[in-house]
């Protein structure tokens, strides 16, 4: 329990440091460009395709920081050895329906294809939230492995009627 | 596998006058309605699950036409427009050299999409009826397309991240094409149809069925 809360306060500090420096950098012909997570999540923001920058925002940052927040609230409480939250099913139901939306991952590996792609026009150097990036994703991965949704709800369950 | 021929007998939930939920596998007397650990809604079978999987199987299936006919990125590079598709933006990859990569992008965006497709809807018409495949196999037909779904979306984010990055002016600047938009859209609803099926309704084809 206490290494699942350990990595999900490592896991929003990292998110919050990914968001807020640079991602990427890239140079050609003298002109430089930089883009940040935000920045990446603003592309579809043109005309027609404002709602998939929405859909980029929720799946990016807004969901998986919901589901580290869901699974705080209801793990913390009992690591501390006290009794659940109140609302503690209800949070921990949403981050298990959250699961399959979540997609850093899936974006971490999208930036690895356009490192490849962009590669051939243009010098790129690597910002510090990309390494951030990194990090949350193998955190995550450490913390789904750490975490038995069984032994939660077991848990809970013994928890709350005593 | 010992025992290809018949299939070892299993007792269901359902069978046994019990419900479980599918939220955190609490099982309960069959009749009640809310889990009492989790508190979510319980259901023996979700009655209306194939409709759901179909309507959201065609409607992915219609916004991947677009999505793979359509221009999915608009590069400028000193004045000259290039327009290219899923297909194309792969090709490319394969001219750089990049032969992995290129490889993890079709299987993301090509193979796994159009094998999902294929998965559900042999999932869903299996339903109801026996079928040579085991009931076991197909379970873990389900939980393979129901883990591999979110990867197929590497292709939006990566249009999003080169849309972002390469905004050099007249040097080089790349936009979205609408084949993005669409490609999104048919991954979240293939990731919907697979979730709306109810994987307990193959256990029982093959209870009404006895091979």
């Amino acid at each position: 329990m206490t290494q699942i809360v350990m990595l999900a306060i490592t896991g929003t500090i990292l998110m919050i440091t990914a968001i807020s420096f640079p991602f990427l950098t890239i140079e050609r012909l003298g002109l430089r460009q930089q883009a940040s997570v935000i920045d990446t999540v603003l592309a579809y923001s043109d005309g027609l395709m404002v709602p998939l920058s929405l859909a980029m925002a929720a799946l990016i940052v807004i969901l998986p920081l919901t589901r580290l927040a869901a699974i705080l609230y209801t793990v913390a409480p009992m690591a501390l050895g006290h009794r659940p939250a109140r609302g503690a099913a209800q949070a921990f139901r949403l981050a298990e329906h959250l699961k399959p939306w979540a997609m850093a991952e899936v974006f971490l590996v999208g930036v690895a294809v356009a490192l490849v792609k962009v590669s051939g026009l243009a010098t790129l150097s690597i910002g510090p939230s990309f390494w951030a990036f990194a990090g949350l994703v193998v955190i995550t991965v450490l913390k789904d492995n750490y975490m038995s949704s069984l032994i939660i709800w077991k848990t809970l369950e013994a928890r709350r009627i005593t | 596998m010992e025992n290809a021929g018949s299939a070892p007998h299993y007792l269901t939930a359902r069978e046994a006058g019990l419900v479980s939920c599918t939220t955190c596998g609490r099982v309960h007397p069959a009749g009640d309605e809310i889990c009492l650990r989790c508190g979510a809604a319980l259901a023996s079978r979700d009655t209306q699950s194939l409709q759901k999987v179909w309507a959201w199987w065609l409607a992915g299936i219609i916004a991947f036409v677009p999505a793979n006919t359509y221009p999915m990125l608009r590069t400028a590079t000193l004045g000259k427009e290039t327009e290219s598709t899923l297909l194309g933006g792969i090709v490319q990859l394969l001219d750089y050299g990049s032969v992995g990569i290129a490889a993890i992008v079709f299987f993301a965006s090509i193979v796994i999409p159009a094998s999902k497709f294929v998965a559900i809807a042999y999932l869903a018409l299996g339903v109801g009826r026996p079928s040579r495949i085991s009931t076991h196999r197909r379970h873990q037909i389900y939980e393979v397309v129901e883990f591999v779904g979110r990867w197929s979306m590497i292709d939006v984010f990566v249009v999003a991240i080169l849309t972002a990055l390469v905004q050099l002016g007249s040097a080089a600047s790349i936009h979205p094409g609408i084949a993005a938009v669409s490609f999104a859209v048919s991954v979240a609803f293939t990731m919907l149809s697979a979730q709306s099926f109810d994987p307990r309704l193959i256990w029982d084809a093959d209870k009404d069925h006895p091979a």
